[in-house]
């Protein structure tokens, strides 16, 4: 089933280009933009060294937002019902579609980190700082991966789909410190900022790869971010119960 | 239950809220055998096969497919049967091939059976040139074929093709029975086929069930059920407000059966059209009914399904369709 979902997606040539070339794009722009507001990047060497944990972290969160559209169209094209009218298990039905969230943000952060390479971004943190930055990224895709599908199913519409996603999208977005650090945020967003699973993802992947520290927060982060997949994706999963009761 | 039989239906029911969508459907299907189920959109035909299939419980009731109790034996019967939704079930994104190999894999079947099995139902449905070409380039018939071939990957020995050829041109329906008929004789299948079409259920279907608002009201072979409906239908377009009236006097006439009224219109059956209106027109008139227009024909799906549920097949399309968006 995971076989299926990436093998469709290596068929779209222009969408893995958007995909590949979009967080580049991100990279450039914000690193250009906020990198004359040196209070922003909070102790880092660059502007662009700070930013990238961050755009790791924001391309995959909205990568695991939007994936739900994926089960809309399957569903819309009754290949869940084919898939149903066999003897797969019912779980990996909707659990391949969590898990290709993963491996797409896994990819794209890793083709990331190889341009920031070039621009000069230096890995504090070492190996393990770059296995966090990934294991966030593919974790933090699946927490919204998990409720992006979720909301597919119980809607199964697109247009509501689109909505839902610019509705959560941009306010989470910036209720974390993807863009600045925590430290210049107004006291109630940061407050709030505790709460958001993206902000879990770019602390842990900042303290990691920026400035190699805070460890122990790092595996903190980390496991909020499992029980968030986990949480999301029994949402996902009683969802789609709920799909197959309205058959 | 009889061992030939590959499908048993005893009195299915299923509710969804308010509306009763199957109220007690039951019918057989023996080993071997093309069945069709037939009626308007909204009469229950997919919801029956959902049952049949395991994608959804009867709330009452009992079937067995391939002598695995649905219920009771979900995956037993999915090894056993191939589905072919109403829509493409394809994956668009995949190459045919793909489609059939990711189908057989969800299916067990073990590699090398798979891909020689992928190859011969590829010349089986006639798309072996276009295997791996991306199914977003197929035709609708091509798609259709695929999807047929997903349904026969693990050699199931019940098929279900729900609506085959909804959506298709005259052309591609015309090849569709061609390759169906085809199939069940290859690959001896029982195939339980749902249409709307009547003259698909006639050139296909060895049986036919005509469904209902969740019933089976009548069951048989298609010339039995034409033969039924021998004679012809003739429709009255009256003066507004003398349907009743006029109702008594056109069944009073010798030869007019089943005569009923709705609104504006009349309905008659008679031996022979051509024959009968001009009985009816002096008849009508010099009682004082006015009448606007008089058409006959030859019996339709409208009057097999008129004359054995009463309503009317398009009515009730437009029933379905308006229940559906309050």
């Amino acid at each position: 089933m995971v076989g299926r979902q990436l093998r469709n997606l290596m068929r779209e040539p222009i969408w893995i280009a958007l995909l590949l070339i979009q967080p580049m794009i991100w990279l450039l722009l914000y690193g250009q933009l906020f990198s004359r507001v040196p209070s922003l990047r909070g102790g880092a060497g660059s502007y662009i060294e700070f930013l990238l944990p961050g755009i790791v972290v924001m391309n995959a969160f909205f990568g695991g937002t939007w994936a739900g559209m994926a089960m809309v169209t399957d569903l819309d094209r009754h290949v869940v019902d084919r898939f149903l009218a066999t003897p797969a298990s019912r779980l990996s039905i909707v659990l391949s579609q969590v898990v290709r969230s993963g491996l797409i943000a896994f990819i794209q952060a890793i083709v990331i980190l190889v341009v920031g390479f070039a621009l000069g971004v230096r890995v504090h943190g070492g190996v393990a700082g770059v296995v966090v930055l990934l294991v966030a990224a593919a974790l933090v895709s699946m927490v919204f991966s998990g409720v992006s599908h979720g909301i597919a199913l119980l809607v199964r519409r697109e247009a509501t789909m689109i909505a839902a996603s610019n509705f959560v999208g941009l306010p989470l977005m910036f209720l974390s410190s993807i863009l600045i650090t925590q430290r210049v945020m107004p006291h109630w967003m940061q407050e709030l900022a505790r709460f958001n699973p993206v902000n879990w993802g770019v602390r842990a992947a900042r303290d990691a790869v920026v400035y190699d520290r805070n460890w122990d927060g790092v595996g903190i982060d980390l496991l909020l971010l499992v029980a968030a997949t986990a949480v999301t994706s029994a949402f996902a999963t009683w969802t789609f119960r709920a799909y197959q009761r309205t058959l | 239950m009889a061992a030939a039989d590959a499908i048993v239906a005893e009195g299915l029911e299923k509710r969804y809220g308010p509306v009763r969508a199957l109220a007690g459907v039951t019918f057989s299907v023996r080993a071997g055998e093309v069945f069709g189920l037939l009626g308007p959109n909204g009469a229950g035909k997919s919801t029956t096969v959902r049952v049949l299939t395991t994608l959804t419980r009867p709330d009452a009731g009992r079937a067995f497919v391939a002598g695995h109790d649905v219920v009771h034996e979900p995956n037993r019967v999915r090894r056993s049967i191939g589905y072919v939704p109403q829509e493409s079930g394809v994956d668009r994104e995949a190459t045919g091939r793909e489609n059939l190999l990711l189908q057989g894999r969800i299916q067990g079947v073990p590699g090398d059976e798979l891909r020689r099995r992928v190859d011969e139902l590829l010349d089986l449905v006639g798309i072996a040139d276009a295997a791996d070409r991306v199914v977003r380039g197929y035709s609708g018939g091509m798609k259709r074929r695929l999807d047929i071939a997903l349904g026969l990957v693990h050699r199931p020995s019940v098929l279900f093709l729900d609506e085959p050829t909804t959506g298709l041109d005259p052309e591609a329906r015309a090849a569709m029975w061609v390759e169906v008929e085809r199939l069940a004789e290859q690959e001896r299948l029982t195939i339980l086929l749902t249409t709307h079409y009547l003259e698909e259920a006639d050139r296909l279907a060895e049986r036919v069930a005509i469904v209902s608002r969740g019933e089976i009201v009548v069951e048989g072979p298609p010339e039995a059920l034409k033969r039924d409906l021998r004679g012809e239908a003739v429709t009255v377009e009256l003066g507004d407000g003398q349907g009743a009236e006029a109702a008594g006097i056109v069944d009073a006439l010798d030869g007019a059966t089943e005569t009923t009224v709705d609104g504006r219109l009349l309905r008659t059956r008679v031996p022979n059209g051509a024959q009968a209106v001009p009985a009816i027109l002096s008849a009508l008139e010099g009682s004082g009914v006015r009448v606007e227009s008089v058409t006959t024909h030859r019996p339709s799906l409208d009057d097999v399904y008129l004359h054995y549920t009463g309503r009317e097949f398009a009515a009730e399309d437009v029933a379905v369709d308006g229940k559906a968006a309050p």
